[in-house]
């Protein structure tokens, strides 16, 4: 069953870079605008023998993993905080959901004013979109903890502080996992976007500039970067996830974004 | 009573506050990023109504509209089509799942080749990024359809659209409701971007000619009305779902009770 | 009515193949209530969903009025265990009800009136419009069966229909199945584990055997046609009814035992579904 699922997708990926291949050969859609997929198979050999590319790469990671590091301890520590209190909780909640849907991107001529191209400026936006989604799984992580749990620690006697660390935080753990790899997913999406929108040093600042220069191909392949990119983050996020809480079975709603 | 006037202290409290230390500290400034908030306040009116709101305001909206639905379309659609066949889940899930995590933004130069930058470029865009979530979720939920479920339908005769309207939809729509929110701030994310990167009008638009004119106490009213937007559609988003999904809500309710 | 003719269905299970029916043959007539008991795991479900045309049998036949069953027959409905399940519970008890006579095409003047009727008839006349999860499990249940009595059925097959629901709303349940089959002449085929809800409900009671499943024993039950749950289930003969239909699920217990005892040598033949 397993194996035949793998031959369908196998197959379904072969079909994919086919048809690929078939449309801009047969001219149903103009190889200017849509090169086969061996052509951008060629502009991604390029790429990876650049080392313009590499540098770029790294620039884009170097804003993913520093604008994750501090959304996924700001959100944690903020959430944790927050429930730990019940006051803040109240007080809180109405700030949290009228902050939340606002869009990060709207954020970005304030970014370029302040910092330009800099790195600053990813992490501006990085930070922003993914603090929410920490900070959130956090909560709903609290939420989930069961009430007798909580009321046994407090009957013998257990403080705030042992009461986090010994019954909130286990609760919240598969949340705050969720909460992470949703954050990590956001903040490769807000850190591209950052560099094609602010033209800050990356993969997205390429893919500007190949647009720009009408290096078709090329930008296909920076494109299929990022796919990849995106691909490997998120498979690697889950295998974390899976690793850290077989024991615990998850079916939560996620949101991304 | 008194239970209510707490609630609305605390949900107004919190943003008061911080409004009221934002006027307070940027009262006064001489910063030219940072200009006071009541200037800000004052400058809001005069830039987003009247002229504005019919040329700016409103094309982004119904831009945003207009990809939201295709994709909402489209998404439920396709995914419907995959979900309910193992061997087409089989078939695309690889390719589903790579063009999902291309992240939505590098579509805008891509779709300007084929569709240059009018609104059709933005409303692709805005459904070419918003559609995945809507297709994965979608697919998951029909696969998830409950067995006895099914086996009732078979038993009674439900099938065809009668099986899809009154069975498979209604049964996997708390997972395409949560890939439509998801969708919707992609959307707005998107509508802001496809702007950004090319348009002559739009929010996005002119939020950046402000910035790029240093007009800068109206570049800040466009953060704000972007702000304003997302809440918004959040809250009417919530609200739909609240009616369309009650019955999901009250299942949960009642299943948690007992 | 119903006639079940060497049913056998052996599953494919992953690189081994598992019988879980091995030759089953028996009749209900016309306006018969039968119940099916059986030990645990022995196919009942199986059985029901072959007759009901969701499962096709490895081989043999059920024939419907003659005509051999290859999908759900429309003369058929069938309740199910899981009520929760069963109930979609994004529709109101009454949209639930009506559905099968939407799809049937019934003119809706029509529909209202089965609806009503057989709401009523379960005693819910005042459900129609909550939510099945609003109401209790034994509740659900009589939305379930309203939805089957609805559907004018000539047969109703239940599956363990009160296996979920607590005792005492068993027993109303069991004698609102007794009350509907007098009034409305239905052929009922009600499958259960409980010996004595077999023995109080049926007309005749078909003993299983364990895994893979033969008749093991049919008897009829020669009860008077008004039971109660007060004095049937104390009259001499229902404990001698009950006494031997136990006899002989132990005897069905033994021989799958010994059954599974003798084969435990070869590797592939302890006659479980696997997983």
């Amino acid at each position: 069953m397993r194996n035949a699922n793998t031959l369908l997708g196998a197959a379904g990926l072969a079909t994919f870079l086919a048809l690929g291949e078939a449309v801009p050969r047969l001219g149903l859609v103009s190889a200017d605008y849509f090169p086969p997929p061996s052509r951008i198979a060629g502009a991604l050999g390029d790429e990876l023998g650049d080392g313009a590319f590499w540098s770029a790469l790294g620039d884009t990671l170097t804003g993913w993993v520093i604008g994750l590091a501090i959304a996924s301890g700001a959100g944690i520590l903020c959430g944790l905080l927050i429930t730990a209190v019940p006051f803040l909780r109240q007080a809180t909640s109405s700030t949290i959901e009228f902050l939340r849907p606002i869009p990060s991107v709207a954020l970005i001529p304030l970014a370029v004013l302040l910092y330009g191209t800099e790195l600053r400026s990813v992490l501006l936006l990085v930070v922003y979109a993914s603090f929410w989604q920490v900070l959130v799984q956090v909560l709903y992580g609290v939420q989930d903890v069961d009430p007798v749990a909580d009321e046994t620690a407090r009957s013998y006697g257990l403080g705030t502080w042992a009461r986090v660390r010994h019954v909130m935080w286990p609760t919240a753990l598969p949340y705050v996992m969720t909460g992470i790899r949703l954050a990590a997913a956001v903040a490769l999406v807000l850190a591209i976007t950052a560099e094609l929108v602010i033209g800050a040093p990356g993969i997205g600042s390429l893919i500007a500039v190949a647009q720009a220069s009408q290096a078709v191909p090329h930008m296909y392949a920076l494109i299929t970067v990022t796919g990849v990119l995106g691909l490997l983050i998120n498979l690697g996020a889950r295998a974390v996830e899976r690793r850290a809480l077989a024991w615990h079975q998850s079916v939560r709603g996620e949101t991304v974004l | 009573m008194k239970a209510l006037t707490r609630q609305v202290l605390f949900a107004v409290g919190l943003p008061a506050v911080l409004l009221g230390l934002w006027w307070a500290a940027s009262d006064g400034s001489t910063d030219p990023f940072w200009p006071p908030l009541r200037t800000i306040l004052r400058t809001f009116p005069s830039v987003w109504t009247g002229e504005r709101l019919r040329s700016d305001v409103v094309p982004s909206v119904l831009r945003l509209a207009g990809g939201y639905a295709l994709a909402g379309l489209v998404g439920v659609g396709l995914g419907t089509l995959i979900g309910s066949y193992r061997g087409v889940r089989a078939f695309c899930e690889p390719v589903l799942e790579f063009l999902r995590a291309v992240p939505p933004p590098v579509l805008v130069p891509v779709i300007m080749l084929f569709a240059g930058i009018g609104d059709t470029m933005k409303i692709v865009v805005i459904a070419s990024g918003c559609v995945w979530p809507v297709l994965l979720n979608t697919v998951e939920g029909v696969r998830a359809v409950d067995s006895v479920m099914l086996e009732t339908a078979r038993s009674y005769h439900l099938r065809g659209v009668g099986r899809l309207r009154h069975l498979v939809l209604p049964s996997a729509s708390p997972q395409i409701v949560a890939g439509l929110r998801q969708a919707l701030s992609i959307g707005i994310i998107l509508m802001v971007i496809s702007e950004m990167f090319a348009a002559n009008n739009g929010i996005g638009f002119t939020v950046v000619q402000f910035q790029r004119s240093f007009a800068i106490p109206d570049m800040w009213t466009g953060i704000l009305l972007l702000g304003l937007l997302g809440f918004l559609l959040s809250v009417a988003f919530h609200f739909a779902e609240r009616r369309v999904l009650g019955w999901y809500h009250g299942l949960r309710a009642s299943t948690r009770r007992s | 009515m119903l006639d079940i003719r060497g049913l056998r269905k052996t599953y494919q299970g992953s690189g081994r193949q598992v019988e879980a029916v091995r030759d089953l043959t028996f009749t209900v007539k016309a306006g018969e209530l039968v119940c099916l008991v059986g030990p645990s795991g022995c196919g009942k479900t199986t059985l029901l969903k072959c007759m009901g045309g969701l499962l096709t049998p490895t081989s043999g036949e059920v024939l419907l009025d003659g005509v051999p069953v290859t999908g759900p027959p429309p003369g058929m409905a069938i309740v199910f265990q899981e009520y929760g399940r069963s109930l979609f519970p994004w529709m109101r008890v009454a949209a639930n009800v009506e559905l099968p006579l939407k799809e049937k095409g019934l003119p809706k003047a029509k529909r209202r009136e089965l609806v009503t009727d057989a709401l009523r008839s379960v005693g819910l006349p005042d459900a129609a419009d909550a939510y099945p999860w609003q109401l209790s499990g034994g509740m659900q249940q009589r939305v379930a069966i309203a939805r089957a009595l609805a559907y004018e059925p000539q047969v109703l097959l239940m599956d363990e229909p009160f296996a979920a629901v607590d005792a005492q709303t068993r027993a109303d349940l069991e004698d609102l199945v007794r009350v509907l089959w007098q009034e409305r002449g239905i052929t009922v085929l009600f499958v259960t584990h409980d010996i004595d809800e077999a023995v109080y409900l049926g007309e005749r009671v078909i003993v299983l055997s364990a895994s893979p499943t033969v008749v093991q024993d049919e008897l009829h039950i020669d009860l008077p046609d008004e039971r109660d749950q007060l004095h049937t289930r104390v009259s001499p003969r229902f404990t001698e009814l009950r006494t031997h239909v136990y006899e002989q699920i132990q005897a069905a217990k033994r021989a799958a035992r010994a059954d599974a005892s003798t084969s435990a040598a070869a590797p592939d033949g302890d006659g479980r579904p696997a997983g």
